[in-house]
């Protein structure tokens, strides 16, 4: 099992901030929209150093998203920031009809996204977002690691013409991945090859997946782990290529199972290689108050229940 | 151009619509009769577009934006006359594989339209963005909306006509379309709007008001809100209009808000609208 030197220990919403702010001094239409969450979402050095392409929204989800799909007429790439609930199933039909219907330049950037949110409780924690945005037509949906891939993702998607959903969170993570990487939308990471179980992860349960790998290691259990920092558009080449070398599979998201990375990646696998596969998600229900920690293993997000989760694929070969 | 000529014009929309919707017995044929004498003035007198010629971005030119996208025969017809596209497309109309959909939309790249509408509410905030690129691209051009008078039942309608006075956006001129009509029945009746004027106004916004079937009336307030552009304030024209307008038996109700003629129904309204610059 491959070891991951850490680098640090950031919020992936500060990976948005930053990366926005460089995008603000190297792309002229790069302009910002938020939602009273200037602070939350890391986008005051934007606000800070261009005024004029900032625009406080109040708290107004809906105007904002219809703003945003204007503001792309005339050149234009706006990114909207507010939380992931309020940035999703708050302004559906928003997002549906204006944005992606109507083929808008829009990148959609959503913090707190998942039970990390913490003590804010189920209201916040929303768990259902990845699944609404992978359904709309022309919608890309990006769900990086850790602060460095987000900040790298927050670059790339600028140069991506379409609507885009980039999910990320609230707590510190370690930064395990690459300075200065370069992003590439829709192109899985291989990060251990192994034979036995793919553990595909995304988000935040990218770190956990690499925590159960060692775990795992120590069993004597060789797993595969293949970070899909963008669910849609999906590299099935890779989930195929995977799931066929190790024959067993588990998906590892901080979302519903229902609707998420485990649909989309079971939808790919069940027409092209059908393999035992296991889910690590939420299991249909809402999250509660808490700690993030707590939170994570109470709802069984931990890495041992991606450990206990492989090894059950496993047995089913 | 002149008032004869804008009315000539009017005429000939109006046939095409109730041929349009007659066709696929389908389609809204109240609210686009009631709102043609505003389009055939915005696109033939009012604004300043690159017609025939369309680019997305509209950049230099005055943009439109229908938000009440149910009334899309009327938009197809201007657009159509005005050279967007082939008259003669008009007959594909709510067909399959139609770039005439329904509802206004982009995904098939019909000339003429920049955002997809017919979910209520959602035009005005779409328009104030584009508004705002304007600004940043230091173009003087102005940005035109329509809205249904039951439309503004829709919460986010005040979202953006708050965000509208709060960041000065005035180079936005909107038109209420104030027919008193919605589906089920009266605005008094199924969710009464109050005093339109005073809502407006109370939310910071310049408020005038026209007949929306007087033409000379049309190109005169439109005249006055340019004036009144480009004064930190956006404005907003109330158009009283009457629903069905041009074919009596459709006036004044809301029962044709989204039903189309028979075929004799079809003849007695073609009877009343002159075919003036002949039938696509």
């Amino acid at each position: 099992m491959k070891q991951f030197e850490v680098t640090g220990n950031k919020d992936t919403r500060s990976g948005f901030g930053d990366g926005l702010h460089e995008l603000g001094k190297t792309n002229p239409n790069v302009v910002a929209l938020c939602a009273d969450l200037t602070g939350s979402l890391k986008m005051n050095a934007f606000q800070n150093a261009f005024p004029d392409r900032f625009y406080q929204v109040g708290i107004a989800e809906a105007n904002m998203m219809g703003l945003a799909a204007g503001m792309t007429i005339g050149g234009k790439i706006p990114f909207t920031g507010t939380f992931a609930n309020f940035s999703t199933g708050r302004v559906y039909d928003q997002i549906r009809q204006s944005i992606a219907y109507s083929g808008k330049n829009v990148k959609i950037c959503a913090s707190h996204a998942g039970l990390t949110l913490g003590e804010d409780g189920a209201t916040h924690q929303i768990l259902e977002d990845i699944g609404m945005m992978m359904m709309l037509p022309h919608m890309t949906v990006i769900n990086p690691c850790d602060y460095n891939q987000t900040k790298a993702a927050t670059m790339a998607i600028a140069e991506h013409e379409g609507p885009v959903y980039l999910r990320f969170g609230r707590p510190k993570m370690p930064i395990f991945t690459p300075d200065n990487q370069k992003f590439e939308i829709g192109k899985a990471l291989m990060l251990n090859e192994g034979t036995d179980v793919t553990i595909f992860a995304t988000g935040h349960l990218v770190w956990e997946a690499i925590q159960a790998g060692h775990a795992l290691a120590e069993k004597g259990i060789d797993a595969e782990i293949i970070n899909i920092h963008t669910i849609k558009p999906l590299d099935e080449a890779a989930v195929i290529a995977s799931a066929k070398k190790t024959g067993a599979v588990v998906t590892a998201e901080e979302h519903q199972i229902l609707g998420g990375l485990g649909s989309a990646i079971s939808q790919t696998i069940s027409r092209e290689c059908p393999t035992p596969i296991e889910f690590v998600g939420v299991k249909d229900s809402f999250g509660e108050s808490g700690t993030p920690a707590q939170l994570m293993e109470k709802y069984g997000l931990s890495a041992s229940n991606i450990v206990e989760a492989a090894e059950k694929a496993i047995s089913k070969k | 151009m002149n008032t004869a000529e804008l009315q000539s014009i009017a005429s000939q929309v109006r046939r095409d619509i109730v041929r349009m919707v007659h066709a696929v017995n389908s389609g809204h044929p109240g609210g686009s009769l009631g709102c043609t004498d505003l389009l055939v003035t915005l696109y033939f007198d009012t604004m300043k577009t690159n017609a025939p010629n369309f680019d997305m971005d509209g950049k230099e030119e005055d943009l439109f934006f229908l938000s009440n996208g149910h009334i899309s025969p009327v938009w197809y017809s201007t657009l159509a006359r005005k050279g967007y596209f082939a008259v003669n497309e008009l007959s594909t109309f709510r067909k399959l594989n139609t770039r005439l959909q329904g509802h206004p939309a982009t995904e098939e790249g019909l000339e003429g339209i920049r955002v997809a509408s017919g979910s209520l509410g959602q035009g005005l905030s779409v328009a104030l963005g584009a508004a705002q690129t304007k600004k940043l691209n230091g173009d003087n051009s102005l940005v035109y909306t329509l809205h249904g008078d039951g439309e503004l039942q829709e919460g986010q309608i005040w979202e953006a006509a708050i965000y509208a006075a709060h960041h000065k956006v005035d180079n936005i001129i909107s038109t209420i379309d104030y027919n008193g009509q919605q589906i089920d029945g009266s605005l008094e009746d199924v969710m009464n709007m109050g005093d339109l004027r005073a809502k407006w106004e109370a939310f910071g916004w310049t408020v005038l008001e026209m007949d929306g079937h007087n033409i000379d009336e049309i190109k005169a307030t439109m005249a006055e809100a340019k004036g009144l552009s480009g004064n930190g304030k956006p404005i907003m024209i109330i158009m009283k209009t009457s629903m069905g307008k041009g074919v009596n038996f459709m006036e004044g109700t809301h029962k044709w808000h989204g039903v189309a003629p028979n075929d004799e129904q079809l003849a007695d309204a073609l009877s009343q609208l002159e075919e003036t610059l002949g039938d696509y």
